[in-house]
């Protein structure tokens, strides 16, 4: 299994689109690491820099509605990936894209709304941390001086025999 | 209770159900272009699992960077071809023979109803045109489709859509579409199949019904699908007739078998009229931000593109010619043509239709996906803006700082007349 949590990067935008998270002209690397530089390099997103250390420290993202929409590119879960980010927690995603992030072993988290804006209104998006309790299906954000919120999630079942097999193919290569 | 098209096909594929409501399907095509595929490739060659579960189940062409653009798109093709090749998969199309895959695999008679289809391509949604369940993946989805011959869903409800009313004068497919996914908004289906039905669908020719489904992606669509009839039959008809000894009305009688019942169960049914409905476009970057073209005809353009596996083929390519016939382009404004597959150029050429847009000052082009996705053979720069016929009109699509708009071919068309977006109907 992969692991999972650490720092938070909140993207505040529903529709953050796979070709904004690693656009049509790296689609022609040939390795998932040819693409760590160029991780959400086209976002459209007042404030965020690319290139900036938030991204570059980040291990886990928080976002809104719709998320991975579009081009079915795997490349967008491994962009991430390669960065070190192996959750993104979102109010929904696009299908492609969630089953994308379980086939890697990755985990793609559905919350509420309301629990999103609460964690985007009190979390401070400079210094969480995002604990991930996999076992109990628990996020545990902790920021500032010793703040902290914890919100439980759950999986399919699949999804869930995924991140344990370390993703589709390891799956199905043993069971079919 | 009555199933749908969809529960009847997940019925007659699954192979194995691991967990309460992920169904595992035998897949009949798997399908295979040069971006998303050579990592599979690279992965199971060092698993040591070069091998393929049916060479004659798979599909594979080289379409959105052809001929090659630099030495990486090179390699891409490369590894996509030495692997065909090594793994005898005969349905192989290469330069000179290739075309966007959403328009060549139909045209190869490799789609049929009640079929399962996957390819690492969001648009494959495009072959539920035919009664098919066609989906797009992800590359370990079709590494495994490769290797196994399978692949997991969950069973998607369904959304049924009727479209009824009679299409207004310059009204087409493209703008059909464009106000389903303006209603249903751009994740409004996710985990839905799109179910196409009404009159205004029954009469749509298959290059039409192709260009409906093709978007039901955009608004977020595991995929679109119509049912099969004459329609189907006649396109498909060369290479089904033997199976059918010769005998249409028993093709379209068999084909029923898949037909939703009328006792289904739909999480939504909605009603489109298009009688009223007029020529519209997508402004800003989300495909459901749709406007009628009337209201946006200040919006100055740089480019026009017509082509790819919504609206590149020859249907598409005729309506397209018999508004530019005798016209030029707008002064400043670029026009580029892409016939979706070799087919269609070379019956585009004995119509004169080619012709046609070279004397209007366009760029008639190979078939591929090029601009379509902003990877070459037309890409925008900052600033520019592009009347498209394509389907996804999201930020850097077709370059970075590019405003792409979409619409039908006859828009598209008439906008490079006059240099703006522009409402077709005054050239019909
Ligand atoms: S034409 Fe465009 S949308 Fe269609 S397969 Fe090619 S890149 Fe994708």
């Amino acid at each position: 299994m992969k692991t999972f949590g650490g720092p938070v990067l909140f993207l505040d935008r529903s529709d953050i689109n796979t070709d904004e998270i690693i656009p049509a002209k790296y689609l022609t690397e040939v390795t998932k690491e040819a693409l760590a530089p160029h991780l959400l390099e086209d976002l459209k997103l007042e404030g965020f820099d690319p290139q900036g250390a938030t991204l570059k420290n980040s291990r886990v993202v928080v976002s809104r509605a719709n998320f991975g929409c579009g081009s079915s590119r795997e490349h967008a879960p491994w962009a991430f990936e390669v960065n070190g980010i192996t959750v993104v927690v979102a109010e929904s995603f696009a299908r492609i894209f969630r089953q994308n992030m379980f086939n890697c072993g990755m985990l793609a988290i559905e919350l509420s709304k309301q629990e999103l804006d609460t964690l985007f209104a009190e979390c401070d998006p400079s210094s969480t941390i995002c604990d991930v309790d996999f076992a109990n299906k628990t996020l545990i954000f902790s920021w500032g001086k010793g703040q902290s919120k914890s919100v439980s999630f759950t999986l399919a079942e699949f999804d869930n025999a995924l991140v344990n097999a370390g993703g589709w193919l390891e799956f199905a290569d043993a069971k079919y | 209770m009555g199933k749908t098209i969809t529960e009847k096909i997940f019925d007659a594929h699954v192979k194995d159900e691991p967990f309460a409501g992920t169904k595992v399907l035998g897949i009949d095509v798997v399908m295979c272009h040069e971006i998303t595929t050579p990592i599979a490739i690279a992965d199971l060659v060092s698993r040591g699992k070069d091998r393929v579960f049916d060479p004659t189940k798979i599909k594979a062409v080289i379409d959105h960077v052809t001929p090659p653009k630099d030495s990486k798109s090179a390699t891409q093709a490369k590894m996509l071809r030495e692997w065909a090749e090594r793994n005898n998969i005969r349905d192989f199309f290469d330069i000179g023979s290739n075309g966007v895959c959403h328009a060549l695999f139909p045209e190869k008679g490799f789609i049929r109803p009640g079929y399962t289809v996957i390819m690492g391509d969001s648009h494959t949604c495009t072959h539920g045109a035919f009664g098919a369940f066609a989906a797009g993946v992800g590359t370990t989805d079709l590494e495994v489709g490769i290797l196994k011959g399978v692949c997991a869903f969950r069973l998607p409800k369904t959304i049924r859509i009727d479209v009824v009313g009679s299409m207004p004068k310059g009204v087409y497919a493209k703008d059909v579409i464009l106000e389903i996914i303006r209603t249903l908004t751009v994740n409004g289906a996710t985990d839905r199949v799109v179910e196409f039905h009404g009159p205004v669908i029954s009469s749509m020719d298959m290059d039409q019904r192709m260009t409906i489904c093709n978007m039901a992606i955009e608004a977020g669509g595991t995929s679109g699908v119509c049912m099969p009839d004459s329609q189907t039959a006649e396109y498909l008809w060369t290479f089904i007739k033997e199976d059918y000894k010769n005998d249409k009305a028993a093709a379209v009688k068999d084909f029923l078998k898949w037909h939703s019942d009328p006792d289904a169960v739909y999480e939504k049914k909605i009603i489109v009229d298009v009688s009223k409905l007029e020529p519209v476009t997508t402004v800003n970057y989300k495909p459901d931000q749709v406007k009628k073209l009337s209201e946006v005809s200040d919006v100055k353009i740089n480019q026009v593109y017509i082509g790819s596996c919504t609206n590149g083929r020859l249907s598409d390519l005729r309506i397209a010619a018999s508004i530019i016939k005798g016209t030029k382009l707008a002064h400043g404004v670029r026009g580029i043509v892409s016939p979706a597959t070799p087919q269609i150029f070379e019956q585009a050429m004995q119509e004169g239709l080619i012709k046609i847009f070279m004397d209007a000052g366009y760029c008639v082009t190979n078939p591929t996906c090029g601009a379509c996705l902003g990877m070459s053979n037309g890409v925008l720069a900052e600033g520019e803006v592009c009347a498209s016929t394509t389907n996804r009109n999201f930020y850097g699509r077709m370059g970075k700082g590019g405003m792409v708009h979409l619409m039908s071919p006859a828009s598209a068309a008439a906008s490079g007349i006059t240099g703006k977006l522009t409402d077709p109907r005054k050239y019909l």
